[in-house]
């Protein structure tokens, strides 16, 4: 029996610059069955069974880290995990040198989070197996962008001319970035809203992102939103002197309960986590009816075995 | 070489008719059995065959269906991620599960849905039904129902082209693969 299948196979996912509508499409679906199987009596199946996942996370991460080790035991995989704390990075060796040692022990997937932007490439070039970013500096974190995609395609149907609105720390947002190319490549009017200090340069925009908007008031951005999408404040961008105060950030920015109420009907809220509630988001607004926060956790599990399965296939034909 | 027609839609329905009834027949009755269709084609013949049943017993036999695509062991060696398809399965337990497929060849694929379903629930019994046995078994693996025997070489491949699935009329077919 022969099954229809997809474009091309994929050995890395290191950002999501690349993929085509298309491929996106074939990973949601992908995705759906996953999330079934996270219902099952028995929550794991043998796809993976004998394969090695390593996480290296060189900066502090519980969900994410937590979420790619979930969905690699579902799949039946062995599963180890690496901080930067608690390996020899701390004796000098080099991320190269720590790639090979992973691999001399049989790694067959590595899922790389690293402060520096462009560490997961560096580890791709050096390692024969799959290489999954799992957010790297300022740069991109593809997993989370395609769980938000999954979300909100789940809720919202086709994405093509829904408003999806990304409010606060653009300029130094990995999340925001791969959203971006996630969304553009599906269709979305996207808007990124949030004080000029932390948008960037509007000629950064017009020559890079043609196709989003740009907005510095939440009230006038959230009208008619299918999605509005906070992100995480970053207390050192305080220190930074880029923002007043958090008071002035969140009286501007925050979402509260008004500014949903002025959106599309069935809006939903999203929140990248972990939320600083009070901050970028109101607590009844982070727990109401719109929101789907939780259900972005759920689903980065299953987003994440369909990554695995997407690299898995056709691994030993290459 | 131009495929040749080894079953038409009324030999495949006279064929479906008989198997309706050596389920029943086996399993004294069709109180206890259930009905799980593997992706792709054996979907629609589950669901063929309980409407069958149904006509004869007026028992409506519950109808599930599995998808095997996780539990392959082939995974690595296949193409680009094949897409896959729902399980959805009734209760399990204390039933008769008769698993259904369109072609019967190496095994691997029963294999497959038989640890999926012991994933699932402890039925208390498995059997198997096929439309077509085309044989070279990999495995120790037999179907209780089989709709025709077909002896094939190889580097043969049997289609099996159901209406619900491929909007043609049914049919199967035995193509020359180079």
């Amino acid at each position: 029996m022969s099954s229809p299948t997809t474009t091309p196979r994929r050995r890395h996912v290191l950002d999501l610059d690349d993929w085509s509508a298309d491929e996106l499409r074939s990973l949601l679906t992908i995705a759906t069955q996953m999330k079934d199987i996270l219902e099952r009596p028995v929550k794991q199946v043998p796809t993976l069974r004998g394969k090695i996942v390593v996480n290296m996370f060189w900066e502090d991460s519980t969900r994410t880290r937590s979420s790619f080790e979930l969905a690699a035991k579902a799949l039946s995989a062995n599963v180890l995990s690496l901080g930067a704390k608690d390996t020899s990075v701390k004796k000098g060796e080099s991320l190269v040198d720590t790639v090979r040692t992973v691999q001399a022990l049989g790694a067959d997937y590595i899922v790389m989070r690293h402060g520096q932007s462009g560490a997961p490439y560096l580890v791709a070039q050096h390692f024969r197996g799959s290489v999954i970013n799992g957010g790297d500096g300022r740069h991109a974190h593809p997993s989370q962008a395609l769980l938000d995609l999954f979300t909100m395609h789940e809720r919202l149907g086709e994405l093509a001319d829904k408003k999806v609105v990304i409010v606060g720390d653009i300029l130094h947002s990995r999340v925001a970035r791969s959203n971006l190319w996630a969304l553009t490549t599906m269709g979305a009017k996207v808007v990124v809203c949030g004080p000029p200090t932390l948008i960037g340069p509007a000629k950064y925009w017009q020559s890079t992102w043609p196709k989003v908007e740009i907005s510095h008031s939440l009230d006038h951005a959230a009208e008619g939103a299918d999605v509005l999408m906070a992100l995480r404040l970053q207390h050192e961008r305080m220190e930074g002197g880029l923002l007043p105060s958090l008071r002035e950030y969140s009286r501007r920015f925050g979402l509260n309960a008004t500014r949903v109420a002025s959106a599309n009907s069935n809006v939903i809220v999203m929140h990248p986590g972990p939320m600083n509630e009070g901050v970028e988001i109101m607590p009844d607004v982070a727990t109401g009816p719109h929101s789907v926060i939780e259900t972005q956790i759920t689903n980065g599990v299953a987003m994440r075995m369909a990554l695995f399965y997407y690299l898995a296939t056709g691994s030993e034909q290459v | 070489m131009t495929p040749k027609q080894l079953m038409n839609d009324e030999e495949i329905r006279r064929a479906l008719k008989r198997i309706a009834h050596e389920i029943v027949e086996r399993n004294a009755g069709a109180s206890l059995v259930s009905l799980v269709g593997i992706h792709r084609r054996g979907v629609p013949l589950a669901r063929r065959l309980a409407a069958m049943i149904a006509e004869t017993e007026h028992v409506q036999v519950p109808v599930g269906e599995l998808d095997i695509g996780l539990y392959r062991d082939d995974l690595h060696s296949r193409g680009p991620a094949p897409i896959l398809g729902r399980t959805i399965l009734p209760e399990l337990g204390k039933r008769v599960v008769v698993l259904v497929d369109d072609v019967l060849y190496t095994g691997r694929t029963i294999r497959a849905a038989l640890n999926e379903l012991s994933d699932w629930g402890r039925p208390s019994a498995i059997q198997l039904a096929v439309l077509v046995d085309r044989g070279h078994r990999e495995l120790p693996i037999r179907a209780d129902f089989v709709g025709k025997n077909i002896p094939t070489a190889k580097n043969e491949r049997v289609d099996v082209q159901l209406s619900e699935i491929d909007s043609a009329q049914d049919s199967v077919v035995i193509v020359q693969e180079d």
